[in-house]
């Protein structure tokens, strides 16, 4: 059973959407989610956040930044195109309640997972302030969507060339800092964001949950190559999360365990590129 | 006139150490079919063969050994498929020595047949010679069974079932089949191609077969059973969740899991990496905890794979260790170093958070435990730390839990995990539901878990023949 590409959308430099045929997904996904993915034949399994999932026409869209050889491979398909294995959804669903007032922070690339997050949240009759934050203007995406299940959207930008400059969480502060009552935060993005958010709103005494993304193989509880340390405990992300409550992760920990293959991945990346170019010649 | 008795058996070739270590290439290479027919002619063909006893898949042993003697080895290997759909793999990977060699008569005075060998040797040799050929299959039941797992108790399972004319539907959650056979013993033990090979057999037999499928993600025992029309499910995801001792450092980098590990280099082939994209961390000095089958699979790979010294760290002395006796001796004489008598403590890493040493005390043997083996004993004050940049933790697997969590009804042993399960019918606590192999009785064999597979098919197709007969399934659950 191929999984076929039927949408792709360039959402910034590096950064890429596809609308992938995978109907059992489709139906089974809830927000939190992610599935695991194999471009080809002797591909690696990645994890994706599941970005949004129609049950109706049994579509589950995926959002990746090309970062790696399987990513940069993923970003070369075409619609038309099949992805070799792909399977979902995984981990445990947020648990979305009404919390009141809730923050969601994305950044950058993180921003990807927010969209069924607030959809659900807003469901659930929550005030929504989504705060989502990138280096640079250029890389901005996602706004209309947010924006349209938002009931406010703050953008912030690290070179100040578009909305406020710095990061998310300063966006956050100031918030805090105009009295803005904030129930529950959720923040996902790369670990010094979530690790700063976490530190902010552990002053304010704000609940917060984290997606993490540790590197997986099986995504099923198999392996534990996706092992995290939550108060002071051995999780695995992929069945037991991929949420956690944010005050109480190993965030050092895990930027560490995400750098276990950087050399290996560097080998797979060069070679990749070098084949790249020799079918450009051939061409 | 009486045959004359040979006590010793025939030899089977090896790849020599030294080369062997270089490659991931099956270690052991099999009889020619002189060496079979020389060892099949040793057979005594009892009338009442105490091998098939101790056989959990009930193979007519003396009916496949006396097609071998006629030269029947096509014929030999389609007997032994009656019973057993994966000749090629258990020829390899069962523990004979404690099975069905156990039992042979000719091993009171001497060496036992070497049965295994010659259901490998069959098996092998139906599949160079190409075609496939199948058994009957009994006219179509109309009855729809669900198989969760495609390792040696599913697969296994799925072919009785549909040999009984069953429409059956394995669900598999990783993109091969195979389970345990695929993920966990390595190419040098027994080469994928194999496996793939049996389980093309299995596919012609009827069974479909769906990877990228979890159970109780994807969809659930009771979604399965409601909506897809399935008339019985078997549970066979074996024991896939690794065990950890919970000691400091333990999430180093350079500390794998055994199923991390194997799995990157055995369904990830990332011993051929940069051709294959998934990439294995070896060290040049590794310890594997533990001294099972797992932990020789492990110590093997990293050796193969580029580590420079591999130690087998035990806590009891090497005749206690629970790995095959054929196993044990091929990584002694591939180089695993076994430091017996020592258990880890903590692990201690660098400032980048990789693993440097292991800190291990050191045992004595006390009494017997339940197993009958001598307990270790910590030795106050020995601790001492070696320099090590990875281990492979390779105590023990437990049942993944998704499936008991996700399906209501099913009872659930709360000690190892394990499904509760009728022992004679496979029946669980949950009508329709049987279960089978490792999630059961814990990490065991392939053989068991396939006879498991065997056993279970028949109860189930008794369920499903009577399946309106009130009280059907006390009756399956409580037999005795």
């Amino acid at each position: 059973m191929g999984y076929k590409i039927l949408q792709k959308r360039v959402l910034g430099p590096g950064s890429k959407m596809m609308v992938i045929e995978a109907p059992y997904v489709a139906r089974a996904a809830k927000p939190g989610q992610f599935i695991i993915l194999r471009v080809h034949e002797k591909g690696e399994r990645i994890p994706l956040t599941i970005a949004n999932a129609d049950k109706k026409n049994g579509t589950v869209t995926i959002i990746f930044q090309e970062v790696g050889k399987t990513t940069i491979h993923l970003g070369l398909l075409e619609p038309g195109d099949e992805l070799r294995d792909f399977v979902g959804p995984l981990g445990k669903p947020t648990e979305i309640k009404n919390f009141g007032t809730v923050a969601a922070l994305g950044g950058g690339f993180g921003t990807a997972v927010l969209y069924p997050l607030i959809k659900g949240l807003k469901a659930k009759g929550n005030y929504v302030i989504t705060i989502i934050g990138f280096r640079t203007k250029d890389l901005i995406f996602l706004t209309d969507e947010l924006s349209a299940v938002s009931d406010e959207v703050h953008i912030t930008t690290d070179d100040g060339s578009y909305g406020m400059k710095g990061f998310v969480t300063h966006a956050l502060q100031k918030l805090l800092d105009e009295g803005r009552k904030i129930d529950h935060v959720f923040a996902v993005g790369p670990v010094p964001m979530m690790k700063a958010t976490a530190n902010l709103t552990l002053k304010y005494n704000i609940p917060t949950t984290v997606s993490l993304n540790p590197i997986m193989v099986d995504g099923t509880g198999m392996c534990g190559a996706c092992r995290v340390e939550v108060g002071g405990e051995t999780k695995f992300a992929c069945v037991d999360g991929p949420e956690f409550d944010a005050h109480k992760v190993n965030f050092d920990l895990l930027s560490k365990r995400l750098r276990m293959y950087v050399k290996q991945e560097k080998v797979s990346l060069e070679n990749f590129k070098a084949q790249l170019e020799k079918a450009k010649e051939a061409v | 006139m009486p045959r004359k008795i040979i006590y010793e058996r025939t030899p089977m070739a090896k790849l020599d150490p030294k080369e062997r270590v270089k490659t991931f290439d099956e270690v052991a290479l099999g009889y020619t079919e002189e060496e079979a027919l020389k060892e099949a002619e040793r057979c005594l063909l009892c009338k009442r063969p105490p091998c098939v006893a101790g056989c959990p898949v009930h193979i007519d042993i003396p009916g496949f050994i006396a097609l071998i003697q006629q030269r029947k080895f096509v014929e030999a290997s389609e007997h032994i498929k009656k019973f057993n759909p994966l000749p090629a793999v258990c020829g390899r990977v069962c523990p004979q020595e404690d099975q069905c060699e156990s039992k042979c008569i000719l091993g009171k005075k001497g060496e036992p047949v070497a049965i295994g060998r010659l259901e490998r040797f069959v098996a092998d040799y139906e599949r160079a010679q190409g075609e496939m050929r199948l058994p009957e299959i009994k006219p179509p039941s109309g009855f729809k069974v669900a198989v969760i797992g495609s390792g040696p108790a599913g697969l296994v399972a799925a072919s009785e079932l549909a040999k009984m004319g069953h429409k059956v539907t394995v669900f598999e959650a990783l993109h091969e089949p195979g389970g345990v056979l695929m993920y966990g013993i390595p190419q040098f033990r027994l080469p994928k191609e194999i496996v793939l090979h049996e389980v093309e057999y299995i596919k012609r037999l009827g069974v479909e077969l769906v990877t990228n499928f979890v159970v109780g993600k994807t969809m659930t025992i009771d979604e399965l059973m409601q909506e897809e029309g399935f008339d019985a499910v078997f549970i066979g995801t074996g024991a896939g969740l690794p065990v950890w001792l919970g000691l400091p450092g333990e999430n180093l980098l350079g500390v794998y899991s055994a199923n991390e590990f194997l799995t990157r280099i055995n369904l990830m082939r990332a011993y051929k990496f940069p051709e294959y994209d998934t990439p294995v961390f070896v060290g040049e000095r590794v310890g594997v905890i533990g001294a099972g089958n797992v932990a020789m699979d492990a110590a093997r790979s990293a050796l193969r794979a580029g580590a420079k010294e591999v130690y087998i760290l035990y806590r009891r002395t090497k005749e206690y260790s629970p790995a095959r006796i054929e196993e044990l001796e091929n990584a002694i004489e591939e180089g695993v170093i076994f430091k017996e008598l020592v258990s880890p403590v903590a692990f201690y890493g660098d400032e980048n958070g990789w693993i440097k040493e292991v800190e291990l005390v050191r045992n004595r043997l006390g009494e017997p435990d339940q197993s009958g083996r001598r307990r270790p004993v910590k030795i106050p004050g020995s601790e001492f730390r070696m320099p090590i940049d990875m281990i492979v933790n390779a105590i023990g697997q437990r049942p993944n839990p998704i499936i008991a969590q996700t399906t209501p009804g099913l009872e659930i042993n709360p000690r190892h995990g394990t499904v509760k399960a009728n022992m004679k019918t496979f029946a669980t606590s949950k009508p329709g539901v049987f279960a089978g192999g490792d999630v059961v009785t814990g990490a065991a064999t392939v053989i068991l878990a396939a006879g498991a597979g065997t056993d279970a098919a028949k109860y189930i197709d008794y369920y499903l023949k009577n399946k309106d007969k009130p009280g059907i399934w006390d009756e399956l659950y409580h037999m005795e």
